[in-house]
């Protein structure tokens, strides 16, 4: 990228042939503009990822000890550590079914609305509020609204469906109301705008053959949708496993909602044991690519194509 | 069929659109469209829509009830309401620094990130170069990783630099999840410029510097107004990235919220956090709604996935 770059005025025959060719390659001086964001990518997120790759081969002292393992220590630590270990399986067993339940529950959804009526702006500008609510805020309403003596309980109390309030806070459940309020608007967006991107002509062709509605969805809408699912499912399932705030706030943080990304805080700000810290995030991405690599190998099966219309 | 409209519920305002739309476009639609919308299936899915906006109203409302109400136990309402907990909130939590701090972070991420990644969309847009399809990816790996999976690693770099707990961290690790959003926000609004434009101006002897503040800029303010928008509700909402550098001085709203919520002993009464929430919500529902003038929801999703797919 030198030659191209430096200012050439100069031009000897074989240098401007040089440029010549690089530039009818694409590569010329323009590409500069490319630097400051190549910078801050390599700088901020290529160089701290490796480097806390490197970290996890550096165990402190009292990991070292413990496990014996030499460079491997935090790894054995990790995998023989019940307490770290078992928050693989309590994460995923509250990130995977809340992922499935928001995708399942948009494909209705979107299906329903996606023609235009009345009202359709008001309630996707309704939908988008959830963003704005923020962890925090959700937590913190979740815990007054259906806590012990929140309204929810008292209103289910006061028309006889319960004796006792339920328990819908502090516990698995609350962590999973808190991910499907602020996941499910966002899988409902993406799923309706992979279903905008389905050519209706297709489906009025099957219907035309005389195809019910059963029939239609089955064979056409849901192939053509199934990219689209397992995007959505991918990136709902990242906004899920990745839970933090809320597992702390409105869930059991030493119990049933101790999940992976806890485990790595406390590494990182109670023990201050950043290399333990930096492999539970590195097996944080391990399991999460796993996961993904699955769904993308489901989808691999599937129809792979042009959906006709914009999409 | 316009005529048989329902005479009840929920059912209506969906007839009476589809009857709108019969009207503009009769002849778009097929022949007995109509038994699509299945009584069950309806009633399915507005049963969905009104249980997840009533747990939605419910969490917006009880909080705001909360953040207003004193001797609030075991009652439906609070005994008495009071805007107390407003002034408390803004004194025990010095709530004028912590805003301050909020907008410098929020204003600072989008000016740099802006400069950083209109240049690096127009490229991607117009331009074919080695190794471009790498160059995408390595845009597009911190947008698509959980922000804690490479956020411990770099808040330890921050450490090891001595930025911990400063400003310029928080600065620092929340351009990362940015720059490739405006990248991918920025994209889709320069390949709509049509490049004769430039060209001509090439032509005409412009620089590309020339080109860019005098040709490009103006035609790409919706944009970058867009992106910035986006960008501020980002870094205002970002947690993770934040919390894991920050410290008393540096604490941003959502973060500040957290550290009350969880300080130890629960000293904090409930509804000062509610009141501190509730600013919160106020400023992100401001922002969203003037961001939702500029960009339609979908349309950006679109996008992401369009570019994602790359």
């Amino acid at each position: 990228m030198s030659a191209p770059t430096a200012p050439g005025r100069a031009r000897t025959r074989s240098t401007a042939s040089l440029r010549h060719r690089l530039a009818e390659r694409g590569v010329d001086k323009s590409l500069w503009m490319l630097v400051p964001a190549l910078f801050f990518a390599v700088a901020l997120f290529i160089y701290p990822f490796s480097y806390g790759i490197g970290l996890t081969f550096q165990p402190s002292a009292a990991m070292q000890e413990k496990w014996g393992a030499g460079v491997f220590s935090n790894y054995v630590g990790f995998f023989k550590d019940s307490f770290v270990f078992d928050s693989i399986w309590l994460t995923m067993r509250l990130a995977l079914p809340v992922a499935l339940f928001n995708v399942l529950a948009s494909v209705p959804m979107a299906f329903k609305l996606r023609r235009r009526f009345r009202g359709k702006k008001l309630l996707t500008t309704l939908l988008v509020l959830p963003i704005t609510l923020g962890t925090v805020l959700t937590a913190q309403g979740l815990l007054i609204f259906a806590g012990r003596q929140g309204w929810l309980n008292r209103f289910l109390i006061q028309i006889g469906v319960i004796d006792q309030p339920l328990a819908l806070v502090n516990n698995y459940l609350g962590v999973v109301f808190s991910l499907v309020i602020s996941g499910f608007p966002f899988a409902f967006l993406l799923i309706s705008s992979y279903l905008s991107g389905i050519d209706p002509s297709i489906e009025a062709a099957a219907k035309t053959m005389g195809a019910n509605w059963a029939q239609r969805f089955r064979r056409v809408i849901l192939p053509l949708l199934a990219p689209g699912l397992a995007t959505t499912f991918i990136l709902t399932f990242v906004l899920a496993f990745s839970v933090f705030p809320s597992a702390r706030l409105v869930g059991d943080a030493m119990g049933s909602t101790r999940v992976m990304s806890l485990m790595a805080f406390r590494a990182f700000g109670e023990q201050n044991d950043y290399p333990m810290a930096s492999t539970i995030a590195v097996m944080m991405g391990i399991v999460e690519l796993v996961v993904i690599a699955v769904v993308l190998l489901w989808r691999s099966f599937m129809y792979k194509g042009s959906t006709g219309g914009k999409g | 069929m316009a005529t048989q409209t329902a005479p009840i519920g929920v059912r209506q305002p969906d007839l009476r659109g589809r009857s709108v739309r019969r009207a503009k476009n009769a002849a778009a639609r097929a022949p007995g469209e109509r038994s699509l919308a299945a009584a069950p299936s309806t009633w399915f899915v507005w049963a969905g829509t009104a249980a997840f906006f009533i747990f939605l109203i419910g969490i917006l409302v009880s909080v705001v009830v909360d953040s207003f109400g004193k001797g609030w136990f075991s009652s439906w309402l609070p005994e008495t309401f009071t805007t107390g907990w407003y002034s408390g909130a803004w004194d025990t939590f010095g709530m004028a620094q912590i805003i301050g701090v909020t907008l410098t972070v929020a204003v600072l991420v989008i000016v740099v990130a802006v400069l950083i990644g209109v240049p690096a969309a127009y490229l991607l847009a117009r331009r074919t170069f080695p190794f471009k399809k790498a160059v995408t990816l390595l845009f597009l790996l911190p947008v698509m990783m959980p922000p804690i999976t490479y956020g411990i690693p770099l808040a330890t770099v921050m450490y090891n630099f001595g930025l911990g707990r400063t400003l310029t961290a928080v600065i620092l690790v929340n351009l990362v999840p940015s720059v490739p959003f405006v990248i991918m926000t920025m994209t889709p609004f320069i390949e709509q410029i049509n490049p004769t434009i430039e060209n001509a101006a090439r032509m005409s002897g412009a620089s590309i510097a020339k080109v860019f503040t005098k040709i490009l800029f103006p035609l790409l303010i919706p944009g970058v107004l867009a992106a910035s928008i986006l960008v501020l509700v980002r870094t205002v909402g970002m947690f993770e990235l934040t919390f894991l550098v920050s410290g008393p001085q540096s604490d941003t709203l959502v973060v500040a919220m957290y550290r009350a919520m969880t300080a130890a002993g629960g000293g904090t009464e409930r509804p000062l956090i509610s009141s501190m929430a509730v600013v919160y919500t106020v400023t992100m529902m401001v922002i969203l709604i003037i961001a939702l003038r500029f960009v339609s929801p979908t349309q950006l999703v679109a996008r992401v996935k369009e570019s994602r797919e790359d």
